[in-house]
């Protein structure tokens, strides 16, 4: 089902750049070779000094002093499969005045990502098979990343009647949510797990009792209080992360939890991992750097669901996530038009810039083991996603070439001017990260070089590289 | 001084040189011209997005004493309910040539965002449940001269009573009063209490009739009847019994305790008595130094030092 995409994608994207196209994989031919020179190779057992040769797509040889037509210098850079995100919203169709999923794509190559899957919270939602094709389309004409959009589990995201389930994984639909929404009603997600479980999907909840944030604008602690702004308590998210971890308890169906940002929350997981159940999680960067103390200023830029929360919450996640009780690293990269982050706070929308800066946000914030990073980042979230095939696979002989090439001790400030995305809402302006993705290739060709977007990849791209 | 946004904008010497100026302003006021030139030439904008009379009232009473030329913007006659940004708006009336923004919103941290896209002073008029600094002032104000302590209110028992939650005064008077000196009590039910609020020189109870006897200023807050709407408060008349201020309770307060009320009053809620009844009652001195208080804010925001009376 997924495969039938990943070909159309491949092969839309070869024929506008102009090349032959295998029939197999759908990467591009020609013969020209690649050499990613000098870096440093991460693979489950290690990282380890060697080129990478790449042709036709895959990847042909990593080993010694290897040469090609072509040579990608990552010199001081590691050299991974390329990373996923399992949690962007492109706004196309809808919000384009914010994000298309030409820009945002672009944004997700120049972070090092060869896949994101799309949050299905568009206008009109990705819940049925005519806006998930949509969406698949225009990102194949983009051609910057692979993009697979989620459905949702309730038409409209209304959490009322059930999507077509059956009908939206037979176009490649592997991950269903209704993100930004939770599905409040515990019958209806009962239901939901109880079908969806011998489909081969995976649903994905966000973790939020609606009726303890109504009006929430920012975790609920002594910050929020000296602002005067209602509150979003930590328990709203633990709630309906118990609830349904018991439901996943009962109906064995696997679970996927969005962008995780309490402490209770990774006890939560923790002790339901401990217990065998197939659940998984995710956290988004900024939970895992950034504190509500930055509102203060009621700047909404740092405005964003579920909220920034505080020190014991980030060391809570940031443990999680090395101990492998928090999956992956997903960015819930949600543009705003500068105008709407402009409103006063309680009425701005929630969201952030995230797929620029993730690398960054991990390697300063986290960890600077660049195994537990491809890990959180590429392969576990390849696996969650269900796209395990093609992406986060190892930098091996025969592999799919989606590859990311990184520079883990580049210290660069963020500028939010400097941005790909057509929005500017990022929370890390002017604040100064280390580690920074450099080339990215998608199916062997480069997306990315040197940091600057290859336009060639669309000709109907907006811009020149690396900027708006 | 360029903007008060917040009382934590004020430090105490700050804050006691405000009260000294009040008082050159309060004997402004009992003049039978109350008018000085001080701010001759100066245009003071109160920019309203929340309907307010008193507080717009007592701001623009201000300015005029002062002889600034005033500028009145409202939500409700403006271009606001059109779709116009706040910022559009901030910027136009700007460009007409405002020198102090007086800034009322019903969302918090708007007078905040207001200093970026203007370069006139901004005076915090009361946004959401944030600040409204000079009321804060004002009560400070009343206290200190009622009970005469100075410009202090170093060991003054003060209790705070009722929906802390929602309340922009309180979180204003909390942090002055505290760092003025005073010990503060806070009342309310649970859930009308935030979280955190409690720290040096301020305790939080639920039992009003225990802190009564022992408070020299009794302070209540507005209970909105949209709170019991939504469910926040208890069934029938709980709330007032608890924490309304009746005959009973009037009579536990000592003879010299004084009861202040950020007005408008919400009578037959907290307020259960006639308040014209109560001996202590300063409710209205509080109206008469506001606008004193926001004659030496905008004073000090404005002025070049010379009162020019």
């Amino acid at each position: 089902m997924t495969d039938n995409w990943e070909h159309d994608s491949g092969e839309a994207t070869a024929e506008r750049a102009g090349h032959a196209v295998t029939k197999k994989n759908g990467a591009t031919t020609g013969g020209r070779s690649i050499v990613i020179k000098g870096g440093t190779v991460v693979n489950r057992g290690g990282a380890a000094r060697a080129d990478v040769l790449v042709v036709d797509g895959l990847v042909s040889a990593v080993g010694e002093d290897l040469t090609g037509d072509e040579i990608l210098d990552a010199a001081g850079c590691h050299v991974s499969s390329g990373f996923v995100d399992l949690h962007a919203h492109l706004r196309e169709p809808g919000r384009e005045e914010a994000e298309t999923i030409t820009t945002g794509t672009r944004a997700a190559a120049l972070g090092g990502y060869t896949a994101v899957v799309a949050m299905p919270n568009t206008e009109p939602a990705q819940d049925c098979p005519e806006v998930v094709a949509f969406v698949k389309a225009r990102a194949a004409e983009a051609g910057w990343c692979d993009v697979h959009p989620a459905g949702c589990i309730t038409v409209g995201r209304l959490g009322k009647v059930l999507a077509a389930f059956e009908t939206l994984a037979s176009v490649g639909v592997r991950i269903f949510t209704d993100d930004g929404n939770g599905v409040q009603d515990p019958l209806i997600m009962r239901r939901a797990l109880e079908y969806s479980r011998h489909l081969g999907i995976t649903l994905a909840q966000h973790c939020e009792v609606a009726r303890l944030t109504e009006g929430a604008v920012m975790h609920e602690g002594q910050c929020c209080s000296a602002m005067g702004v209602p509150g979003w308590p930590a328990i709203a998210e633990e709630l309906m992360l118990h609830r349904d971890i018991e439901l996943v308890r009962l109906t064995g169906a696997p679970m996927h939890f969005l962008h995780l940002s309490t402490a209770g929350s990774v006890d939560l997981v923790r002790r339901a991992k401990a217990d065998g159940l197939p659940v998984t999680a995710e956290v988004a960067p900024h939970h895992l750097a950034l504190t509500d103390e930055l509102l203060r200023g009621f700047d909404p830029v740092f405005k964003v669901n579920p909220p920034l929360r505080t020190a014991a919450d980030i060391a809570a996640l940031r443990a999680g996530l090395l101990d492998g009780t928090i999956d992956a690293v997903a960015t819930d990269h949600a543009p705003h038009a500068h105008h709407t982050k402009q409103m006063p706070l309680d009425s701005a929308p929630p969201g952030m810039l995230g797929l620029e800066t993730a690398l960054g946000v991990v390697l300063t914030a986290v960890s600077p083991d660049p195994v537990r990073v491809v890990e959180t980042m590429s392969w576990n979230p390849a696996r969650i996603a269900g796209i395990g095939a093609e992406h986060g696979r190892p930098v091996a002989r025969g592999e799919p070439a989606n590859l990311a090439v990184w520079d883990s001790s580049r210290v660069w400030t963020v500028d939010r001017a400097s941005l790909a995305s057509k929005s500017r809402n990022t929370p890390f302006h002017g604040m100064e990260l280390r580690g920074r993705n450099v080339h990215t290739l998608l199916r062997g060709r480069v997306t990315v070089r040197d940091g600057i977007a290859q336009e060639s990849g669309d000709a109907r791209s907006i811009g020149s590289g690396g900027g708006r | 001084m360029k903007h008060l946004l917040s009382t934590h904008d004020l430090d105490v010497p700050t804050v006691a040189a405000i009260m000294n100026v009040a008082d050159h302003m309060s004997e402004i006021n009992a003049r039978s011209v109350p008018k000085v030139p001080a701010l001759l030439g100066r245009t003071v904008a109160s920019v309203f997005f929340e309907d307010s009379t008193r507080t717009r009232v007592s701001f623009e009473t201000a300015a005029k004493r002062l002889s600034a030329d005033t500028m009145s913007f409202s939500a409700s006659t403006s271009s606001v309910n059109k779709g116009e940004s706040i910022r559009d708006t901030i910027e136009t009336l700007s460009a007409i040539g405002v020198d102090a923004f007086v800034v009322r919103h019903a969302s918090s941290g708007v007078p905040v965002s207001v200093t970026e896209w203007t370069d006139a002073s901004v005076v915090n008029a009361g946004d959401g449940w944030h600040q409204h600094p000079t009321q804060a002032l004002l009560d400070a104000y009343t206290i200190t001269r009622e009970l005469g302590t100075g410009n202090t209110l170093a060991g003054v028992r003060v209790a705070i009573v009722g929906d802390i939650m929602h309340s922009r005064v309180a979180r204003s008077n909390i942090d002055l009063f505290a760092r003025l000196g005073a010990r503060v009590t806070l009342v309310a039910p649970g859930m009308l209490l935030p979280a955190g609020l409690a720290g040096p020189g301020i305790t939080v109870t639920d039992a009003l009739d225990d802190v009564l006897p022992d408070v020299e200023v009794l302070y209540m807050l507005r209970v909105q009847r949209e709170r019991m709407d939504a469910g926040l408060l208890p069934v029938g008349g709980e709330y007032s019994a608890r924490f309304g201020l009746d005959e009973r309770r009037a009579r536990m307060l000592s003879g010299d305790a004084i009861v202040m009320h950020p007005g408008p009053m919400n009578r037959g809620i907290e307020m259960v008595m006639d308040p014209a009844e109560l001996p202590g009652s300063r409710i209205l001195a509080q109206v008469r130094n506001g606008v004193s208080v926001r004659m030496a804010v905008l004073f000090r925001l404005l002025g070049d030092g010379q009162l020019g009376a």
